[in-house]
């Protein structure tokens, strides 16, 4: 591939760019996350950067914008060099920055989060108002309407980002750089976003966004760098180069980006749930009412925007309900029902009736982060008889199992000592999914398997989700990720507001269809007769006791 | 990657830490007008110059041993047990109610039974606060530290009101009866041919100490339970996730550091005092806490410090002794080690972790 034109965006060439990086490299400790970096953003463009997990997007980031100290190299910021020594002095330099983890003070208004730190004076109210005028033209040109006097804690996420994206501009930041910006947000909220860059864009604001979804970069960027292993590969012009080959950038060779797998070959059921309900301990209904089935050798998806209730679902099916909610129902796996609360209502009962759990957040439920990778093989199967005698642990025999799971599913580096917290997050998740997926469950519970999680990953984890449906075995998959859902799943399933809203086959859904239901529209009652039956239809010709 | 190699860790900085404590303690004696030379060389003498001061130092060390195991099992499960101390006090009363009830004729026998009594009182004023904590979230260092004070006003009472013999003016139970005295190390060595450390303390409890840490560290470090106690201590959401009962570990841990620091009182109550009096324990429960710090929650670093404080214990009763240093600026000397090996662990570790990694760039 022709690489490197380095001269992206509109403005001639003789302008200075907003943002030139000659030869940074930083290391930590042996570890080189940037390597003699070359980059050039011209002024009045989106460019985006691209790369997997720990490919130095985030370092880069963090040197341009005064967290690190570059140990070589020379920033220039609109062709003047700059020593940027802390964040203070990127600000000033016009560059201002949106965080994956947003920087506010939760129990502050917009207002107050948007003049801390540049306070005009002693007294708030001057400040205040000023902050309060400048909001309104901004809300207008921008499409950046927030509430100014609501709290944080009140506000969506998406609503969030744009107070952030306001105490950038408020602090005249010319060039924006925004980490992982659409992570958080529903794709409608994600459209909105983009609207925004685009207006900032049209008004000669630089903007620089860090993504790993190829679908975002395609979308919005003029012109996109992509790195790998802490080196700048490729900078190209966006309309000259394509999904695949950016793809294939990024991890330096061919990936598969649609899941090979033939058609699904439904057995007997093994998950039965009828009318789940579950209130939590504030008294919202989160649950209402659920049904659902999963048939072995089955891929059930369910798609959603996350916070409408699949967290509860895989918790309660995972055997731990939140604290003080109150679960009602039935759930049956192979036909035994689960108890729903009390003593029998535990993970590791729900181990024993043949249960797998890959859970949404690896770092804080599927690993100790501090234990070895060995230890972390053992989690939860802690208990095995194959894990050693009595109360003792046989640590060579965990040890023994461990390097056989890690070499197997290419846990790299492949030392089963190394703390959990050292891997890289595709290597983790690996770690969780050979524990998981080698103890061969009749069902497995998969929250959110690639997030965060590298494309050679996510292929790998997807071709073993696909292996062990194909070995005859139930999987009930929750994904925030539609492209995922649509290219695994046999069934898609849209929740929303603790109800399922309707069922898909994914060879008949569009993302469009999936979006209204996502929304909680039912396109059924407006083109009734369209689409699956719902699942009690589907239900009723299942045999209900066995 | 870890910042910086093992013996650096474990070794270097509680070193590092020390030397600083010691050259404060050093300029404070030299404050007051004395010379910290010559209080250096007291303490030294007086507590390893001599089998004599040997003999005390092991003793103290064994009583901290104890508590310093009992803070780091329930540090291991994320619960700081200050009660130490109140658990001592009851672990006290349990082994005078064992001796004085039960007819027991050799110390062989009493040993274990004591040791029994010791461990279930500890435990079970350990188990109310365990039970707050798992079932109502009371947090466990307020109510461990109330119970501190409810265990020494209720053996005030105890002594005072129920085992103080008639006649006695002295708020002290009755002595133990001569058959249960436990051996003394000096007894031990006579038996074996070689006088060493007449007149001490320690006794075969010491002993008792020092199996108590393996099997500590077996249960940590080897067995499902400690597995479990110490994958909740660093993740409880995750401990849910692989069905442990935090519940049950709370409870099972607070239980056995409470039964840990109760078996404290085989060697002050049994071994050294032969009954029970008033305020056996001597802060040796909070020494404990310390003791886990510097130890760095392991057996064998709780084993180490547990010396270190034993050797300030006794080389400070020395320096009181034998110089014009006061008594208070012992506690002063044994407070700094506490502070910088405790509390300013990472003004020293910080450090250190950048020349390392400054090291190891270099050599890269």
């Amino acid at each position: 591939m022709a690489v490197v034109a380095q001269n992206g965006g509109r403005p001639s060439p003789a302008a200075p760019a907003a943002i030139e990086l000659r030869g940074i490299s930083k290391a930590f400790g042996s570890v080189q996350a940037n390597r003699d970096i070359h980059l050039r953003v011209e002024r009045g463009t989106i460019h985006g950067i691209i790369g997997e997990n720990g490919a130095g997007k985030s370092t880069l980031m963090s040197i341009l914008y005064g967290f690190y100290k570059p140990d070589s190299g020379e920033i220039l910021v609109n062709g003047q060099p700059l020593t940027i020594t802390d964040s203070q002095t990127a600000i000033r330099a016009g560059i201002g920055m949106v965080f994956q983890h947003f920087k506010l003070v939760q129990n502050f208004t917009v207002l107050e989060n948007i003049i801390l730190g540049v306070e005009d004076g002693r007294l708030l109210r001057p400040s205040l108002s000023k902050a309060r005028g400048v909001l309104r033209r901004l809300a207008q040109e921008y499409e950046l309407n927030v509430d100014p006097d609501e709290t944080i804690e009140e506000l969506s996420v998406g609503h969030q980002q744009r107070v952030e994206i306001l105490k950038a501009l408020y602090r005249q930041a010319d060039i924006l750089i925004l980490d992982e910006p659409t992570g958080v947000l529903t794709p409608a909220e994600a459209d909105h976003l983009f609207r925004i860059l685009e207006g900032l864009r049209a008004e000669g604001k630089t903007i620089i966004l860090i993504t790993h979804k190829l679908r975002e970069i395609m979308e919005i960027t003029d012109t996109v760098s992509v790195m790998r292993r802490g080196e700048m590969v490729a900078s190209v012009k966006t309309a000259e180069t394509s999904p695949e080959q950016l793809a294939e950038l990024m991890v330096g060779r061919k990936v598969l980006l649609n899941v090979q797998k033939a058609p699904a070959q439904p057995g007997k059921p093994i998950l039965e749930i009828r009318n789940l309900r579950m209130v939590d301990d504030s008294g919202v209904e989160r649950l209402r009412g659920i049904d659902l089935d999963i048939r072995a050798g089955e891929i059930l998806g369910i798609a959603g925007v996350s916070g409408n209730g699949q967290t509860q679902l895989l918790e309660i099916l995972g055997g731990y309900p939140e604290k003080g909610s109150t679960v009602s129902g039935e759930v049956r796996v192979n036909g035994t029902p689960l108890a729903l609360s009390g003593a029998g209502c535990n993970a590791a009962e729900r181990r024993r009736n043949g249960l797998g759990h890959i859970p949404e957040d690896r770092q804080a439920e599927g690993l100790i982060m501090d234990f070895a990778a060995w230890e972390n093989v053992a989690f939860g199967y802690h208990d095995a008889p194959e894990y050693g005698r009595g109360p003792l642990m046989d640590r060579d025999a965990i040890r023994r199992d461990a390097e056989g799971k890690i070499r197997r599913f290419d846990v790299r580096p492949p030392t089963c000592d190394l703390a959990a917290r050292n891997f890289s997050g595709g290597n983790q998740q690996k770690i969780v999914v050979a524990r998981e997926i080698e103890r061969n469950p009749d069902l497995l519970l998969i929250g959110q398997p690639t997030r965060g999680v590298d494309i050679g990953a996510i292929e790998f984890i997807h071709k073993r989700i696909v292996e062990l449906r194909d070995a005859g075995k139930a999987i009930l998959l929750v994904s925030v990720e539609l492209d995922e859902i649509m290219s695994l799943s046999d069934r898609i399933a849209v929740m929303f507001d603790g109800r399922i809203m309707g069922e898909r086959l994914p060879q008949n859904a569009t993302v469009g269809d999936l979006g209204l239901l996502m929304a909680g529209v039912d396109p059924a009652t407006a083109a009734p007769g369209d689409g699956i039956p719902p699942s009690q239809k589907h239900l009723e010709d299942l045999p209900r006791d066995h | 990657m870890d910042k910086m190699p093992k013996w650096a860790d474990v070794i270097l900085t509680p070193l590092i830490s020390l030397v600083l404590a010691m050259a404060i303690s050093a300029l404070v004696i030299l404050a007051i007008g004395e010379s910290p030379m010559v209080a250096l060389t007291t303490m030294i003498d007086g507590a390893l110059g001599s089998s004599y001061g040997w003999g005390f130092t092991l003793y103290y060390a064994t009583n901290f041993i104890f508590t310093g195991l009992a803070v780091m099992v329930a540090y291991h499960a994320s619960l700081f047990n200050i009660g130490g101390e109140g658990q001592a006090a009851m672990g006290g009363l349990g082994v005078a109610l064992v001796l004085l009830s039960l007819p027991l004729p050799h110390w062989a026998l009493a040993l274990p039974a004591a040791m029994i009594g010791a461990a279930l009182f500890g435990a079970a004023w350990a188990l109310i606060p365990a039970w707050l904590q798992a079932r109502r979230g009371s947090h466990i260092v307020i109510t461990t530290i109330m119970f501190n004070f409810i265990a020494a006003a209720a053996l005030n009472y105890i002594l005072v009101n129920l085992l103080r013999p008639t006649g006695s003016m002295d708020p002290a139970s009755a002595r133990f009866p001569d058959a249960t005295h436990l051996p003394k190390l000096s007894d031990m060595a006579l038996a074996l041919g070689f006088e060493w450390g007449k007149n001490t303390p320690v006794n075969i409890s010491f002993f008792v100490a020092v199996a108590a840490c393996v099997l500590v560290w077996l249960l940590i470090w080897r067995t499902r339970l400690g597995f479990e106690i110490r994958a909740f201590g660093k993740s409880e959401p995750a401990a849910l996730y692989a069905g442990i009962n935090p519940v049950r570990i709370t409870m099972i841990a607070m239980l056995v550091s409470g039964g840990l620091a109760g078996m404290m009182a085989i060697n002050n109550v049994m071994g050294e005092a032969e009954r029970l009096v008033l305020n056996a324990v001597e802060g040796a429960g909070f020494i404990g806490i310390a003791v886990a710090l510097m130890g760095r929650n392991h057996p064998l670093g709780v084993f180490l410090a547990a010396l270190l404080f034993g050797f300030l214990y006794q080389g400070g009763g020395e320096l009181a002794l034998w110089t014009t240093i006061p008594r208070e600026l012992i506690i002063v000397i044994q407070a700094l080690v506490i502070l910088f090996t405790g509390a300013l662990d990472n003004m020293v570790r910080m450090p250190l972790e950048r020349m390392f990694l400054a090291m190891r760039k270099r050599g890269a």
